[in-house]
């Protein structure tokens, strides 16, 4: 098996967005548990961690990429003189 | 107990031993992984209320030997990251002579850094705390001098340069202070209690706008922590070392920093926001950094920033927290520059877009990598699960809403640039057809025990230990923190999880390029010199030229009395940064003995 192979990275897809759903479906257990506890009123949605996590990553990426990397990306040759 | 002389402080046996290993020859690479060993043995023998004093110019004290609430933790992390850093670099007889070589200037180096980064956290006095921090300024230089390339050699300047400017803020803070207290007729001026500005934690002392010795102190900490923007030199000179010099400097520098800071500033709010600033600075550069080692320093300055938001918010959890994470932080992080510095060593690459595919031929690099950055992404079952949420929680705790989500956010942040990004474009992402076997036995050991350590640190009821050395233990009977609970294991997860899922749904926006992205080096490697090549050189030549035809039609006599020519244009030729330190180690040795004069 390589990792190269598109039906082992095909395989992969499938086995960890089924996991990314258990992880979903998790959230009910989560929320059952004495320990549960919301400090500020929205981390206590459904699925919080999960659609905050995924969100602000995308932010982050983007930001990097669009906004910072336009105004401060140079070749990686700049320094040399 | 209080020893007026006796032993000496435990970081001495590596800065003393360091400087004679070449001496030993041979038995030299033998003796410098019994050294740690040693210091460490040291660390936990000296009972818990020793203090060792020197008489100081016949009227003071110093304290080079006292146990702050902080410093048994970091005292033995910066002993067992010594040992494990002199195993990584350990030189293995006939293998490879040019490492053999480095190592001769290297190690030595690197004890002086890491003994003297113990000795900070013995000192009991603010002179003694100085001096240390300086040597570690010298150590760290020097270790990343000998890696011996031209680029090693100028980013060491810069660093150098950087530091000695830190050390100038601190000391000038430190002199104000000093000279206060004793306008106020303190008899120990020196005292380290008289430095705790914090508004929390160890001392209840605060300190406002006008107070300039406390701001001087906090900037040249900071310049030490990498805040930004005073924190651009790691990414600039640590990628610079060798494979194993990197690996030292990720551990003392910056926790030394955290240490001073939990000391004297525990409580300071303005902490919180730097700590944020840090946090997502980090991720944001590292994102778009191509230079494997680079992404690995810039996520230092990331969780730094954790540690000091802790420190800012100043409540026991907090910098349980932050002491703790520190702790954790120094052995993943030490753990993934030493997979990275195999690949390097075993490939002579550095970037990402040259590397991938190494899975196939260095396994073992591969799952310590990877063992690595499931730890500083706080993993259940890792050593950062049971450190960083402490932090978080305290946020939550404090109801500091800004704090929580941004630290939340920066935590599935570091699973995005650390975690995935750094094990995936080394060891996976394309077949760069790179067939390297795993690095020499000593390297594979070093990696093989803080991957251990990594994980024995998140099994439940194995961390305890670690609790129980933090500056707040719990009182007998009590929990300190429970990690883990089913909503805190299961919420963790779904952060970091989906964090993965932004990574690989965005790849094509990830991919690596050729570049660099600008930081405030910028200004001391771009800007200054460009002012006065073209701005302030030419003026000043201009003028040279006007006095020159002035003099030129005044009386010998009265020219002879007034401007002497120079013999050459040496005068006005460009300043490079040997000069600018010199000026600089100058108003250093100026404030020194202006320091003397006046204690």
């Amino acid at each position: 098996m390589s990792l190269e192979d598109p039906q082992t990275i095909r395989k992969l897809w499938i086995g960890s967005l089924a996991v990314l759903a258990l992880l979903v479906l998790a959230d009910f257990w989560a929320r059952q548990d004495p320990h549960h506890h919301a400090h500020f009123g929205i981390d206590g949605a459904f699925g919080f961690y999960t659609w905050y996590g995924f969100g602000v990553c995308a932010v982050m990426v983007l930001v990097s990429k669009f906004v910072v990397g336009l105004l401060l990306k140079r070749k990686d040759t700049f320094y040399d003189d | 107990m209080t020893e007026s002389v006796g032993l000496p402080p435990p970081g001495l046996i590596l800065v003393l031993g360091g400087l004679l290993l070449p001496l030993l020859r041979g038995l030299g690479p033998a003796v410098a992984l019994l050294l740690p060993l040693l210091t460490l043995a040291a660390i936990w023998a000296i009972p818990h209320d020793l203090v060792v004093t020197l008489p100081f110019m016949g009227q003071y004290d110093l304290t080079v030997l006292a146990f702050n609430p902080p410093t048994r933790v970091f005292a033995t992390i910066f002993a067992v990251m010594a040992f494990a850093g002199a195993l990584f670099a350990h030189p293995i007889a006939g293998l490879d002579s040019e490492r053999g070589r480095r190592w001769r200037v290297e190690l030595p180096a690197a004890f002086v850094y890491a003994g003297s980064a113990i000795c900070v956290t013995f000192a009991g006095d603010i002179l003694s705390l100085f001096v240390f921090w300086e040597l570690m300024a010298v150590g760290s230089t020097t270790v990343i001098w000998s890696a011996g390339t031209k680029e090693a050699g100028r980013a060491g300047y810069r660093y150098a340069l950087v530091h000695f400017v830190g050390g100038v803020l601190l000391m000038a803070g430190i002199l104000a202070k000093v000279f206060a207290l004793q306008a106020a007729g303190v008899a120990d001026p020196l005292a380290l209690h008289h430095f705790f500005f914090g508004a929390a934690g160890f001392e209840g002392l605060s300190f406002g706008a006008g107070d300039a010795a406390a701001w001087l102190i906090l900037l040249g900490i900071l310049v030490n922590a990498a805040a930004p923007p005073l924190g651009s030199w790691l990414a600039d000179a640590y990628p610079e070392a060798s494979e194993s010099g990197t690996v030292f400097l990720s551990a003392f520098t910056t926790k030394t920093a955290v240490y001073v800071l939990m000391l004297l500033f525990a409580g300071t709010q303005l902490l919180i926001y730097v700590g944020l600033l840090m946090a997502v600075y980090g991720i944001v550069y590292a994102i778009l950094e191509n230079d494997m080692r680079r992404i690995l320093a810039y996520s230092i300055v990331n969780q730094v920033g954790f540690m000091v938001c802790g420190i800012g918010i100043g409540t026991a959890m907090a910098l349980n927290g932050a002491a703790a994470h520190a702790f954790a932080h120094i052995v993943y992080k030490a753990l993934l520059l030493m997979s990275a510095g195999s690949v390097l060593y075993m490939t002579g690459k550095r970037k990402c877009t040259d590397l991938g595919g190494l899975y196939h031929s260095m396994p073992i690099t591969m799952t310590c990598g990877i063992i690595g950055a499931l730890a500083i992404s706080s993993f259940p079952l890792t050593s950062g699960f049971v450190t960083k949420s402490m932090i978080n929680q305290a946020a939550a705790d404090q109801h500091l809403a800004l704090a929580w989500f941004t630290l939340t956010a920066a935590s599935a942040g570091v699973f995005l640039h650390a975690g995935i990004k750094f094990p995936w474009f080394v060891f996976f992402q394309k077949d760069s057809g790179l067939r390297p076997p795993d690095p020499p036995w000593n390297m594979r050991a070093a990696m093989i025990f803080f991957a251990a350590v990594c994980i024995l640190l998140g099994v439940p009821g194995v961390y305890g230990p670690l609790y129980s050395i933090l500056p707040f233990p719990a009182a007998a009977g009590e929990t300190l923190y429970a990690p883990y609970t089913v909503p805190h294991v299961i919420n963790q997860l779904q952060l970091l999880l989906f964090s993965g899922l932004a990574f690989f749904a965005l790849l094509p926006v990830l991919k690596r390029t050729l570049t660099i992205t600008l930081d405030a080096d910028w200004f001391y490697r771009r800007l200054f010199p460009g002012v006065w090549k073209h701005l302030v050189r030419p003026v000043v030549l201009a003028f040279r030229e006007l006095f020159d035809y002035l003099f030129g039609h005044m009386p010998q006599m009265v020219k002879d009395l007034v401007y002497s020519p120079p013999q050459e244009s040496a005068m006005f030729k460009e300043w490079g940064l040997g000069g600018a330190m010199v000026v600089i180690t100058g108003f250093l040795f100026a404030f020194l003995v202006l320091g003397y004069i006046a204690v």
